[in-house]
Formats: C-alpha cells, sequence, structure tokens
C-alpha cells in the first residue's frame, strides 16, 4: 500500500500536485479545531476590512474575520462530502458485487434500479427534499439523501470488475473449499476492486461538495451551518460584489477551487493508475 | 429487426419503470411536506379582506375539494397518477389560478432550447478536441487545452456561471447577463426576436459548455489513446492510409459510440446544471420557475416541475438508448 503511495508521488505528477492541495486544505481546515473565535457570532470583527496582516483573508460584512470563519465553513464542507462518498460506497460496493459475482437475476433486478437512479435527475429532488423539511434538513439528513443518489455510476464500475474476477482461478477455487458467497465478495473480490472505489470517492466528493455548494448559494440548506456553500450565500445576499468586498466571494471560490482542483487530481491520476495500459505508456515501455 | 424491436420493447419498459418510480417518490416526498397548499391560498385571502369564521370554513373546504385533498392518501396518489397522465397538476399558488402545467409549458421551451445546444455543443467540441489530443499527443495546443480543462472541470456550474456574470456583467459588460431575450423586443417569428434570444442565450450556454466539455475531453483522449495502439491503426499507418482519415475514420468513429451511451448516463447531471445556470442568469426557464415556486411555498408547482423534469430527462435519455444499436453494430448484433 505504502510502496504504490511512494511510486505515484514519485512518477505521477498529477497525483503528487493533488495530494499537496488536498493536504493543505485538509490542513487549513484543522485550524478550526484551535480557533480563538466561535464560528456561530456575529460582529466580533470590525466588519468589511480587506486582507491585512491583521486579517489575512480580510473581514465580511457581518464581522467575522474570513481566516477563521473559512477553516470552519471547510471542515464542515469536506466532512460532508466524506460523509456521502463513505455511505455512498457502501451501496456501491454491495450492490457492484453482488450483482457481478451472484450474476442472473440478483444482477437484473440491481441493474434494473440502477438505471432507475440513474436516470432520474436529482437536483430536483434535492429541491423537494428542502422544500419539504426546511430547517430540519441538517447537514447530516441531506448526506444522507445525496449518498442514495450517489452510488449507481460506481456500482456498474464495481460491477464490471467483479464480472471478470467471478471467472477466475481464484474464485473457483474458494467456491470450492466451501467459501461462502458473502465471504468470497467480501475478501476475495473487495481488494481488486478497492482502487476504484478511491477514485471514485473522489469524484463522488467532487460531485456532492458541488451540490451542496449549489443549494446552499441559493439558500436551499440550513444556512446557520457555516460551509463554503453559505459563506457564498451570504455574500452574495449582503452584495458583497457590489459594494466592493470582493475578497468575500473570491476566497471562499478560490478554496473551494483548489479543494475540487486536488480531489480532481487525485481521482484522475488514481484512474490512470488502475489502468495498466496507460501507465506503461507513463514509464515509456 | 426483430432483436431491435426487443430491444425497444425493453427500454420503453425501463422508460416506464424510472418515470414511476421518479414521480412516486416525488409525491412520497411532497406529501411529507408541512406546507399545506390549502392553508397557503387562505392566508392569501384573508390578508386581503377579514372574512367570518364560517366563511374561511366553507372556504377551507371549497379548497381541499379543489386540490383534492377530501380523500385518503392513497386515492390521492391514484387520482394524481389520473391527473398526470392528462397532464394536469392543478392550479399553481404563486400565480393562482394559473395551472402549474401552464408555466411550466411557458418555461420548458427555454430549458429544453439551453439544454440541447449546450449539450450538442459541449459533446462534439469536447471529443473532437479530446480525440485530437488522444491523437497528436505532442500538440502544444491541445495540452494547452487539456490544462484548462482540468482546472475547469472540477468546478460546480454555480461558480463558473458567477464567475461569468463577474466578468461579462461588471468588468468587460458586453453580453447581457440576464433574462431571455431583450425587454424591448415583442416575442415573435421576428429577426429581432430571434436574434435577441440567441444574443441572450451566449453566456447561460458558454458557461454550461465551458464544464461539461471537460468530462468528455478526458473521456474521449483516454477512449482514442487507447485505440491508437490497436493492431488495425498501426496497420493502417504502415499501408500509407492518409493521417487525416485514419483519424476521423478509424480511430474517432470508433470512439465516439461509447461517448453517446456515456451521454445518455450523463444527461440528468447536465440538466441539473442546466437548472442552476438559468437560476443565476434569471433565464426563464424551468429552474428559475422552481426556485421562484420553493420561495413561494408552492407546492403544486415543485412537484410537478420535478415530475416534468423526471419524465424530460428519462425520455431523452430512452431515446439515445435508441440511437445506440443504429450506430454500434455490435450492440446490433446481441
Amino acid at each position: 500500500m505504502f510502496s504504490v503511495f511512494r511510486d505515484l508521488i514519485r512518477y505521477n505528477i498529477e497525483f503528487a500536485v493533488g495530494v499537496v492541495l488536498v493536504s493543505g486544505v485538509v490542513l487549513f481546515a484543522l485550524l478550526s479545531y484551535v480557533s480563538p473565535v466561535d464560528p456561530t457570532l456575529i460582529y466580533v470583527a470590525i466588519p468589511d476590512q480587506p486582507p491585512s496582516t491583521q486579517y489575512w483573508f480580510g473581514t465580511n460584512s457581518r464581522g467575522q474575520d474570513l481566516f477563521w470563519q473559512m477553516t470552519f465553513a471547510l471542515r464542515n464542507t469536506l466532512s460532508f462530502g466524506l460523509t456521502v462518498a463513505v455511505l455512498s460506497r457502501v451501496i456501491s460496493i454491495v450492490v457492484g458485487l453482488a450483482a457481478g459475482y451472484l450474476g442472473g437475476w440478483v444482477d437484473r433486478v440491481l441493474m434494473f434500479i440502477n438505471d432507475i437512479f440513474v436516470a432520474i435527475p436529482i437536483f430536483p429532488i434535492l429541491v423537494l427534499f428542502y422544500f419539504v423539511l426546511r430547517s430540519n434538513l441538517d447537514t447530516f439528513t441531506l448526506a444522507l439523501v445525496m449518498a442514495s443518489f450517489g452510488w449507481p455510476f460506481d456500482a456498474r464500475l464495481i460491477r464490471s470488475v467483479a464480472l471478470g474476477l467471478r471467472h477466475r482461478e481464484f474464485t473457483r477455487h474458494a467456491v470450492f473449499a466451501g467459501m461462502p458467497a458473502r465471504k468470497i465478495m467480501m475478501e476475495e473480490h473487495l481488494p481488486y476492486v478497492m482502487p476504484i472505489i478511491f477514485s471514485t470517492a473522489m469524484a463522488n466528493m467532487i460531485w456532492s461538495i458541488g451540490l451542496e455548494v449549489t443549494l446552499a448559494v441559493l439558500g436551499f440548506t440550513n444556512l446557520n451551518i457555516p460551509t463554503v456553500g453559505t459563506a457564498l450565500y451570504w455574500a452574495n445576499n449582503h452584495s458583497a460584489m457590489v459594494v466592493g468586498v470582493w475578497w468575500w466571494i473570491m476566497i471562499p471560490v478560490i478554496l473551494i477551487v483548489l479543494t475540487f482542483l486536488g480531489l480532481f487530481l487525485l481521482a484522475v491520476s488514481m484512474n490512470e493508475y488502475i489502468d495498466p495500459r496507460s501507465r506503461l505508456r507513463r514509464m515509456g515501455a | 429487426m426483430a432483436g431491435y424491436l426487443f430491444f425497444a420493447l425493453k427500454r420503453l419498459l425501463q422508460l416506464a419503470a424510472v418515470i414511476f418510480a421518479g414521480t412516486s417518490l416525488a409525491f412520497v416526498i411532497a406529501k411529507l411536506s408541512p406546507i399545506s397548499p390549502v392553508e397557503t391560498i387562505i392566508a392569501r385571502v384573508t390578508n386581503r379582506a377579514s372574512m367570518s369564521p364560517t366563511a374561511i370554513q366553507s372556504l377551507r373546504e371549497t379548497y381541499t375539494q379543489l386540490f383534492g385533498l377530501d380523500v385518503p392518501v392513497w386515492e390521492q396518489y391514484v387520482n394524481f397518477w389520473a391527473r398526470l397522465l392528462t397532464g394536469d397538476f392543478g392550479p399553481s399558488l404563486i400565480a393562482y389560478p394559473t395551472p402549474a402545467i401552464e408555466l411550466i409549458m411557458l418555461a420548458l421551451p427555454w430549458t429544453v432550447g439551453l439544454l440541447s445546444v449546450a449539450v450538442v455543443l459541449t459533446w462534439i467540441l469536447g471529443n473532437v478536441l479530446g480525440g485530437l489530443a488522444g491523437y497528436y499527443q505532442n500538440s502544444r495546443f491541445l495540452k494547452a487545452v487539456g490544462i484548462f480543462a482540468v482546472g475547469i472541470q472540477p468546478i460546480p456550474y454555480y461558480i463558473v456561471a458567477f464567475l461569468m456574470v463577474v466578468i461579462f456583467g461588471y468588468l468587460w459588460p458586453v453580453l447581457p447577463i440576464a433574462g431571455g431575450f431583450s425587454m424591448n423586443v415583442r416575442p415573435g417569428l421576428t429577426f429581432e426576436y430571434v436574434s435577441s434570444v440567441l444574443h441572450h442565450a451566449i453566456l447561460p450556454a458558454s458557461s454550461l459548455v465551458l464544464v461539461g466539455m471537460g468530462t468528455w475531453f478526458f473521456g474521449m483522449r483516454a477512449l482514442v489513446s487507447n485505440i491508437i495502439t490497436e493492431d488495425y491503426v498501426t496497420y493502417a499507418e504502415l499501408a500509407g492510409v492518409e493521417q487525416g482519415r485514419i483519424v476521423s475514420s478509424y480511430v474517432m468513429r470508433n470512439a465516439f459510440v461509447p461517448q453517446l451511451t456515456a451521454l445518455a448516463m450523463a444527461l440528468g447531471g447536465i440538466f441539473s446544471g442546466t437548472i442552476i445556470t438559468e437560476q443565476v442568469f434569471a433565464y426563464p426557464g424551468l429552474g428559475t420557475l422552481l426556485i421562484r415556486a420553493v420561495n413561494g411555498g408552492d407546492t403544486t408547482l415543485v412537484l410537478a416541475v420535478s415530475c416534468i423534469s423526471v419524465v424530460a430527462v428519462a425520455t431523452a435519455i430512452f431515446i439515445i438508448d435508441l440511437l445506440h444499436p443504429v450506430l454500434d453494430p455490435r450492440v446490433r448484433a446481441e
């Protein structure tokens, strides 16, 4: 595991840049644990101060120090993305492995459901959820809803790998040795799909964070929880761009772009690593 | 031919299932809503005129009947389906008593127009550039396109659209940033109107193209760089087939078909992107309508837009899937 990581850093510039970006963003978010200010309070700093040595990222019109405010926002945004990714990974692994290994009618039923989920446009459904739940829509509920929509693409990918594994020699050995199907899937097949799970997890985080930002900017999430999306919502709400408080918008945008870029590069380089043909080409073979 | 009919029938069944599941889901969620359309209307009416409690009570009964809420939930569900099939969702609340379907029919052409232009442009641009980048791997220009696409692809639709508003609305105001057409043009099939519509569509469409292009670019580049290692390409090169011909009819053509299937799968996401982009550019489509409905507490309209979205996206995917065997002989053989 570790040697793979070392090789990737050494030979794959995209992966290295991705690691640097993501760890930078995570470190910044971790600063929220040592923050001297409470992110829920407003009017604790002088409003509308441009970035300076005292306020590194400036302050917003709600009188919050943007530097510390953004550490909390980024922490919430990242943990939201991680929650969605982990939850939807569980569904996609179970569905993908079961459909691929068991085959037959299990496969047909699961893929039928899968196709339904692929075709349902998620944004109107999410808006409907907000419409119904209003202020009860906390971060975890939203994550749960998004996770239940975020698995079908990846389940299909995992299924296609599992289909190939099913006819391999070691699977047959396991079957003849009397290993139960659940054990074969979880202990024999799961390690083979692990790289795919990692790379799709990154892509899933990008997808879910992007949707959360969008919903928040439109005002369709709980606006009292500081996330990158709600930061943009409040900035728009105070017409930051018109008033000239540009840093209030630019800093969240830059942070979110850095996060996305990091995650995206990790996903792309891992994808490339999984595909042996492109790996060979990179090594110059 | 019989094989194709069977395939089409199977897909039709799937389409029905998708629409059934999606709209049922929307119905269930909407039923959980604490906002009662009847109380919303009554609050609006009593706001304007003071009424006696008995008058309010009879009004409440009338509206409960009008919205079909005087029967058990399962019967409401059956009625909902009956009305859905006739395209009737009941009156909208934000523009009471205009039927919700009328508002949707006004908004739908804008969304469909914007979406189809953006999807076609995105798909062609992304695939052609990606295919060329996969074939001519040393081209400086195509490498630059790749780096640009890496940078812009992961950014959410909202942020890109918003940045374009800032750039073309405040910093360099050359393009209209809001609305579907100029206020001083009368809608109709005139040159002024059409050109105004196109003019107003440039920014929203190009923000969609910018974000969406990357996915196709990378997908196609990967596909093509795999195809060029195939034996038949090497053979064609050795046999001295013109390079332009190799790229267009040997390499790209084989890579386009899987990308078409991917288009069907990506359509739901692109549709969501359009809804968001519309809101940023105040484009008079479904997205703007949906958000107005949410802010106005209009249960009927939110439910109607959700259902229409499910039907529209599912049907578009169905059509693309039907095209698939026509283009790919291998699928046809199955």
